[in-house]
Order: C-alpha cells, then structure tokens, then sequence
C-alpha cells in the first residue's frame, strides 16, 4: 500500500470511489507516516482514533456522491473544529475547545473528508517562518532545520511530507503560498469573500481568506470548489454562483494575456528567482500565451501599508483574548493586574509585537497619519490592479523573494522576515486571488514558486493558467524523507 | 432655536446671572426581539447569561451579522425625528477592555452614522421651543457588571451584550432642567408612538449622559463642559444637572475655571463627583469595523418606513385641536402618551369629545393617580367608559349620578347601563313623573311659595334640591328648573 502516498487527492478519490482503496486504508496509512513524522511537529492535536472510526464509518456505508469521499484531511489549527482543540498555536488558546465548526471545514466534512487533527501554524498566522508558534517551530520535509515557511508552515510541511493528502490554510499576507512555495506545493489564496471566515480565529478581518493547499493544480480546483461557498454568517462573504472549479479545469491558455509587473524585479533579488520567472514566461508564451510588461507602481507601498492595516485589525481582533471568558488565564490582585499577566504570558513576542504597532497606528493623533493614509494607499494600490487588469488576464511573479531559510535565521529581524511577503501582501490589499505553484529549484535545491494573480473572482482562469504551466514544468519534490 | 422667553432658568451669583447649557446623548434600547449583530433573546428579566450566543460571548472566530429589523427601527426613529437618513453609513469599533465586554471593543458607529441632523418640539409652559437633534446612531449594549453578589469576585452577566441601542445625541439646546423633562418625555413618547423603544427607565431601556456648561447671560461663546454620565431617571438628571450647574457657577465665581472631564452622579448624595478627567479619557481607537461592510439603505426601503409611519404626537396634537376643537392644553395632555391617546380615540369614536376630554383629563386621570396606575392598566375600559359618557349625554344619568356610576365601576368594569338598571339609578325625565313631585314638593312648602312669589328669588335652589330630594338624586335637573318655573309664576 505505499503508493497510496503517492496518489494525488484526486486519484485517491477515485480509487475509493471504484473500491480499489477503502477509507480505512488510506486513513490508516496516512495517521501511520504521521506518527513516524514527530520530528517535523507539524501537529498540535492529533485525531488518529476518532479519524480511523469515522473511516470506518464511512466503509459500512459509503457515500460515492460525495466530493472528498473518505478522505483524511489535516487542517490548519486556525479553523475551529467542534470539540476539537483549537489552539491558533497560542498559549492563551491552548486548551480551548470549540462547541462550533467553522464554515470552511464544515464543507469539507460535508463532502466525506475526515478529519485527520490539526497542524501547527505562527501564533494567530503571525509569522513566515512558522517559529512563533507556542508549539513549537516546525521543520521543513524539504531540509532539516528548514522553515516551512509560514504561517501555514504545520499545513505545507505536512502536506510536503505526505503526512495529509491535501490540506486547507489561510493567508493574510502569503501564508500559504509563502509556504507552499518554501515545501514545493500548491497553494490557493481565493478572493476575499469567496471563502466563509466564519469560525476562522481571526487574524486581520479585511485581509483573512481561507484556501486549498495540495499537490497539484488539479487537486487545488478541487478542494476549492468545496471550501468555496456563501455564508451569511459572514457578512462580507460575497453571494454569487460558484463555477465547479475542478469540472472547469482547462489547460488550454492560448491568446490569454499575462502581463508582468516591472516593479515586482526588486533590488537584490537572487538570479536563481529572476531565472524562474523568465522560465515560467517563456512556458507561458510557448503555451499560447501572449506576455504583457505591466505596470503596478504603488507595490513598493505594499508592506508598509500591510504593516499598519493587519497589526490595527489584530490589535481589535486579539482584544477578546483577556482571561475573562475562555482561554488561559493568569489570575491578577484587580482586573487590570489579570488583563495585564494574562496577556503577557499568553501571547508570544510576534503578537505583542503587532498588538502594540495596531494600536499605536490606531491612536488619536497617529490614526490619520498611519491607518487612514494606510487605507487610501491600499485604494491605490487596488487600483493599480483595476488598471492592469483593462488590459491583461493574469499576472504572473515569483512568489517570494527567496528559497527557504534555516531555522533562527531571521528571528531577530523582523524587518528581513516582513520582507519575505514582499510578493504576496499586494494581493491581499487589493482582496485578489492568487495561486502559488512549484516552478523550479534553487542551488541547493530547495523550492521555488510562481505565483499566478488574477482578477477578483477569476479563479478559474489562475487554475487553469497554474494548470498549463505545471504540465510543462513537471516539479518533483527532491526530499530524501530525512526525518523518518 | 433659542428663544429668549423660555431662559427662565437663571443662576444668580454675586449680581452675576448664569445661564445653563445643557446637551443630552440619550441610549434608547430599540424594541427588537433579537440583539444587533446576532440571534440572541433581549427580554429583560431573564436569567443571567441564558441570552447569549456565541457571537455576543465573542468566541473566536464569530462574526457579527447586522439585524435587519434594527436598522428598520433606527431610520423609523429618525422619521420620527424629522431627521436626515443616512443612505451610506459605517459601524466603527470603539476598543476599550472591561470585563463586561467580551469582544475588547464594541460595534458603534463613530463618522458616518445612520441618521444625521433632525429636531425634537417641546411644548412647554411658555409655548413651543425646537430641540435640534446633532445626530443619532446604532450600537451594541455591554454586558452588567455585578459587584455586590460575591464578596470577592465580580460577575459578568451577559444578557444584555450586543443588545441594540440608539444613540441620540442633541444639540446643546437645552436650558434648564425643565427642558431636559419635557425633552426626554418627548423623545420617549415619540419613540413609543413608533414602537422603536419602549422608553422604560427602570429597566434601562432609556438613559442618558448628561453635557452641562455654564455662562454668563448674554455671552456668547459656551462654556467648558462636564459629561455626567449613565443617568437613568429624569429625576436624577434633573438634579445632577442642579448641582452641577451650581458647582460650575461656585468654581468660577471663586476665580476658577471648568475642567473638561467625566463626572459620576451620586444619588444618595445628591452631588457629582470626577470620574476621570480629559488627560484620563480613554482613547477608543475607533476604526472601521472590517467584519461588517458599510450599511447601504435604499430609497425603496426608506420610502416602506415612510408609508407605513403612525400618526406621531405633533400630528395628533394638531389633529385634535382642528378636528375635535380641543385647546393645546388638553390635545397636549392626550397626546403625550401613546396609550392615553389610544384611549382618547377609543372612548370618542362613539362618544361626545367634550364631555369625553373632561372625564378622561379628569376623573380617569384622578382614579389613575389615586390607584398609581398606567392608562394601559386602567380598570375602567374605554369602552365602558364611552357608555357611561352617552349616559350622561342622552340624559339618562346626570353627571352626578354618573359619578357614582363611576366610582362603582373603577372598582369592577362593569357595564354602566347594567349598574344604572341594577341600582335603579336612571334620571326621572318624564315631565308628568316630575310634575307629581314638584306639586308634592309646592304643596308641602305654602309657607316657602309664598315667600318666593313675593320676591325672594333666592328660594328656587330649595325648591330644586326638595325636588332632588324626594326623587332620591334620580330627577333631571334641567326639567326641575324648567317645571319649577312655570309652576311658581
């Protein structure tokens, strides 16, 4: 039964649908390579047990109808699952357990996955290296003492190692193709509103966007196209037709236009990542495509403006963490001594970190200077994609600056860390969708992503791009399973 | 809006005269049978934390979702207001910790809010004086802190987090305590009329911070301000504002100046005390809350409310006096309070207005006093009340006997004409019925006669009341005289 690791999501899906494999099977061996896997913590709260009954379940009266039908499935510890620990790898969470499941992993279970437990990620998705988490930093599949990126790291490494057959993330700033571009995966981040927050720990509201992260482009449509859905329980979810994405996967691309941004060449960007993505504009063009140069001029406002919208939002979101209701608690002399010792040694230093920068930029005086100049440039910067987008389908970057970096390596550099979403952070301002897909490999191997951005709603067009692109570019993981 | 004649209130000092200013935020909770932002119950009364989902409770990853109905009755409020709607508005948050409030932060709208520049009249002593109203907008209630159950620790109740709330908010145009009075009774009976809140006091469905400044008679610029906050009785901010226009005056008479800041009534003392000055104000952060997209109201949903507005207490009053020709004084008295005006109407519909008017302004009014009791509750029904008032109009009762009727039926409401038939009580107003008591009477009193007809005028009242008397109260009184008259010429 090895080759059951090998299966894409969509072949195991249909292997279980013609019988060849049962869900007990490819759950058990799936919970078997992942208590083989420690070493990676991608973890924090396994489900082995209740998963191989649910599979059980599943076998006595399996339904074919469904989507994911018994497929075990490891999901970020950010989504809340009912009576399942959930931690947004914080202390202040550590031992809660929701009485609620959030939209985004209710339609997986809705469509037969089961879950599998829940992956370690930077406290409340703040991070890129996925060393904030209190639960430990979690080790790439790709090197050992590597980041998987992050926040999603506990999610790409996972999926990397094939601890899960796919998994979901979310992605503020580019915590998951950050990540999924670090660990040589796909990675979707949907348009805003296309993805329910509902029962999602809240990082920064107006950036938050759940998404697939799989192996390939085709398992990508398909996950999608079951987290994808309208709630009204989330009131900026957006309430329109959802194509099926994976039905819809086309890899024909001839006469698209996919302009590239001049000003995502940034100072200092290795050749190797320049190299990349002159190889995936010339697949692009041997495809059919035709190569628009664009220009998206306010990028380089991007992060600052990222640095003071998600920190204000977190700063608001994070308040509800106080000892009075659920959560950790350090008791205190008065209430303000508990808010203050609760506080204090529940969150980490990344969170405290942006808790005081978003409330800084929200403070009378500084509010207008900082958040509100914030805000008209991310209109700006929104506008610059409207722009691009009169004249072109698609844009096509590298999706990080970088390869993977050693554990500890920037840890006492926030600044470097920021930097790594220099490419990503964009899109979330401007609430676009964008798919990251393994293109190619550095010098010493480690993967590298390109990332396809699209036009709001226009998910299908990245797929089916990202789709065309991978064909020709035929990644394959280079890991030796160095941790087993 | 100011006129002169109404700045009666006047703070004299040292030859100085000071004139009150006095703005009010008034919190009405809106009648809603579910909260602002989620499903949750809003009954008062109920037990502490069984309404509360996990929205209000602000787990994690919970996300507010705007109730409809509420933003219905705050634009109906502002109708109500002859306000500005807002087609556009935005739901801020306001950060600051305390216990009672689980997310960190409460839902308010801060720049943009739902309802913009409307006006209030007051009818006072004086005649009538306008109220600007600055704006009015939505927000979520916290939850009650309660410190005196548990000698160690506080505890949370959360009934009423995230329970809808109106903010409205004055201009500071208000000039005695009087005023506040015959403001709050006003908003509170516009927003009855409208059904939007139900204006109860005692259970807080109405409070107000109070905005007090001083300055002296004729200067123009407003003086420094105090807020004194959460005062949940008119009483109460009637005499916080008294004492807090007298402190202001005393500070600045003696050479100080006003520091703008909080400050706390204190009933027992009757005095109000700092709470925390503007350096200690907390600084709320607000922002544009990113879990709710920006209300848009449209013209169709505006136009709906519109149509289906009730006829509010200024209409009325006009109406009443137009059409029932009554003074400004009783439409006044009747329109105030939406119940007193259904009553009003009620007993009318068959009933004759004058005569209606007076019984309800004064006997119901007295019986309702006496008993403590609201019109709503009033042991007398309108209806019964209309017959005992036909009673009197159709002459089958005198307006004496028809007050004995009506004490026997606020006691049990009873049906009038039942309790004449039973107690034999109907008016004698047969002419030959009469007669035989009258000659009886005439017969009975030579003595009396003959000093009448000598010109001793004054004798007619004995002759009517020995009529009363022997008819035991029953005889019509008009016929008396007129009999009475012919018989003794």
């Amino acid at each position: 039964m090895s080759n059951i690791l090998d299966f894409t999501l969509v072949e195991l899906v249909e292997r279980i649908k013609k019988k060849d494999l049962s869900s007990k099977e490819v759950t058990k061996t799936y919970i078997e390579r992942s208590k083989k896997s420690k070493k990676l913590n991608t973890y924090i709260t396994e489900d082995f047990e209740s998963a191989l009954k649910k599979a059980d379940n599943f076998d006595s009266k399996p339904d074919f109808d469904k989507k994911l039908p018994g497929i075990p499935i490891a999901v970020k510890d950010l989504f809340c699952t009912k009576n399942i620990r959930t931690t947004a790898g914080s202390k202040i969470l550590e031992n809660f357990v929701p009485t609620y499941e959030s939209t985004v992993t209710n339609n997986i279970w809705n469509e037969g996955a089961i879950l599998l437990g829940k992956l370690n990620c930077d406290e409340f998705a703040m991070g890129s290296s996925n060393e904030t988490s209190f639960f430990g930093n979690v080790q790439s599949p790709v090197g050992e003492k590597l980041v998987p990126g992050g926040s999603s790291g506990g999610s790409a490494s996972a999926l990397a190692a094939k601890l899960t057959p796919s998994t979901i993330g979310t992605d503020t700033g580019g915590s998951i193709r950050q990540p999924a571009s670090f660990t040589g995966i796909v990675g979707l981040k949907p348009t805003y509103g296309s993805c329910s927050r509902y029962g999602i720990v809240a990082f920064a509201s107006s950036l938050d966007q759940a998404g697939p992260m799989t192996r390939d482009v085709k398992d990508c449509a398909l996950l999608f196209s079951v987290i994808s859905s309208y709630d009204s329980k989330d009131s900026t979810s957006i309430n329109f037709k959802r194509d099926d994405y994976f039905k819809k996967l086309d890899k024909s691309i001839k006469g698209k236009k996919i302009g590239i941004p001049k000003e995502y060449r940034v100072d200092g960007m290795p050749k190797e990542i320049e190299d990349l993505w002159q190889k995936g504009i010339n697949i692009a063009k041997d495809a059919g495509a035709e190569i628009v140069d664009v220009s998206l001029p306010n990028t380089n406002y991007a992060l600052p403006t990222y640095y003071i919208v998600a920190p204000a939002e977190a700063s608001s979101n994070l308040a509800r963490y106080d000892g009075v209701k659920y959560g950790f608690r350090s008791e205190g002399k008065n209430l303000i001594d508990m808010y203050e010792k609760t506080r204090s040694e529940g969150f980490g230093n990344e969170v405290k970190r942006r808790i005081m920068i978003g409330t800084y930029v929200l403070s009378s005086g500084y509010y207008d200077a900082y958040y509100l100049k914030a805000q008209k440039v991310r209109r700006l910067i929104k506008n610059d994609f409207d722009e691009v987008y009169k004249k072109v389908d698609a844009i096509l970057t590298p999706s990080t600056p970088s390869s993977a970096f050693k554990i500890g390596e920037k840890t006492n550099d926030p600044l470097s860390m920021y930097l790594n979403d220099i490419f990503t952070v964009p899109i979330n301002l401007a609430g676009l969708p964008a798919i990251s897909i393994p293109a190619g490999h550095d010098q010493k191997g480690y993967p590298l992503g390109l990332q396809i951005i699209g036009k709001a709603f226009d998910e299908q067009n990245i797929l089916n791009i990202a789709y065309s692109l991978e064909q020709e570019i035929k990644f394959k993981n280079k890991m030796n399973d160095w941790w087993l | 809006m100011m006129s002169k004649k109404h700045s009666d209130y006047i703070i004299k000092r040292n030859q100085n005269n000071y004139e009150v200013v006095i703005g009010l935020e008034v919190h009405a909770q809106i009648s809603s049978q579910s909260k602002l932002f989620s499903s949750s119950a809003t009954k008062f009364g109920a037990e502490p934390n069984t309404q509360v989902s996990l929205v209000d409770a602000a787990f994690p990853g919970m996300l507010p979702v705007i109730n409809e109905f509420c933003i219905k009755q705050a634009v109906k409020t502002g109708l109500g207001l002859k306000a500005k709607i807002n087609k556009r508005s935005i739901f801020d948050r306001k950060n600051y910790f305390y216990a009672d409030l689980p997310q960190g932060y409460q839902i308010s709208q801060y720049k943009d809010p739902i309802v913009g520049e409307g006006s209030v009249i007051l009818d006072l002593p004086l005649g009538e004086k306008t109220i600007g109203i600055e704006r009015l907008h939505l927000e979520q209630d916290a939850g009650k802190s309660i410190h005196d159950i548990d000698p160690k620790n506080t505890l949370v109740d959360l009934n009423r987090s995230g329970v809808a709330l109106m903010e409205i908010v004055s201009k500071p145009d208000l000039r005695s305590p009087d005023e506040v009075n015959a403001y709050i009774k006003k908003l509170r009976s516009i927003m009855r009329y409208l059904g939007t809140c139900d204006g109860n006091m005692q259970e807080g469905s109405l409070r107000a911070d109070v905005n007090v400044s001083v300055r002296k008679k004729d200067e123009k610029e407003f003086g420094t301000r105090c807020e004194i906050k959460n005062v949940n009785s008119i009483k109460f901010m009637q005499m916080a504002i008294e004492h807090e226009a007298n402190r202001q005056v005393d500070v600045i008479e003696e050479g100080g100046s006003i520091d703008q800041e909080t400050r706390l009534f204190d009933t027992k003392k009757n005095e109000t005390r700092s709470m925390r000055s503007k350096e200690d104000a907390h600084d709320y952060r607000y922002f544009p809350d990113p879990d709710l997209l920006p209300l848009e109201i449209n013209d169709a949903l505006i136009n709906e409310i519109k149509k289906n507005m009730p006829e509010l207490p200024d209409e009325k009053k006009k109406r009443f006096i137009d059409k029932f020709n009554l003074s400004a004084y009783e439409a006044n008295i009747l329109v105030s309070d939406i119940e007193t005006s259904k009553y009003f109407e009620e007993v009318i519909k068959s009933s004759d207005v004058k005569l209606s008017t007076n019984w309800i302004t004064g006997e119901l009014f007295a019986l309702l006093n006496d008993k403590n009791l609201e019109i709503s509750k009033s042991p007398i029904s309108a209806k019964n009340l209309s017959k005992l008032i036909n009673l009197i109009k159709d002459g089958t009762i005198s307006g004496k006997i028809a007050k004995s009727v009506f004490e026997i039926m606020a006691e049990a409401d009873k049906n009038p004409i039942d309790i004449v038939e039973e107690k034999g009580l109907k008016q004698l107003s047969d002419p030959k019925e009469l007669e035989v008591l009258i000659d009886k009477v005439i017969n009975d009193n030579p003595d009396k006669v003959k000093e009448y007809v000598s010109g001793k005028d004054k004798l007619f009242g004995f002759f009517v009341g020995q009529v009363m008397k022997v008819s035991g109260g029953k005889a019509n009184p008009q016929l008396i005289n007129d009999i009475l008259k012919k018989k003794l010429k």
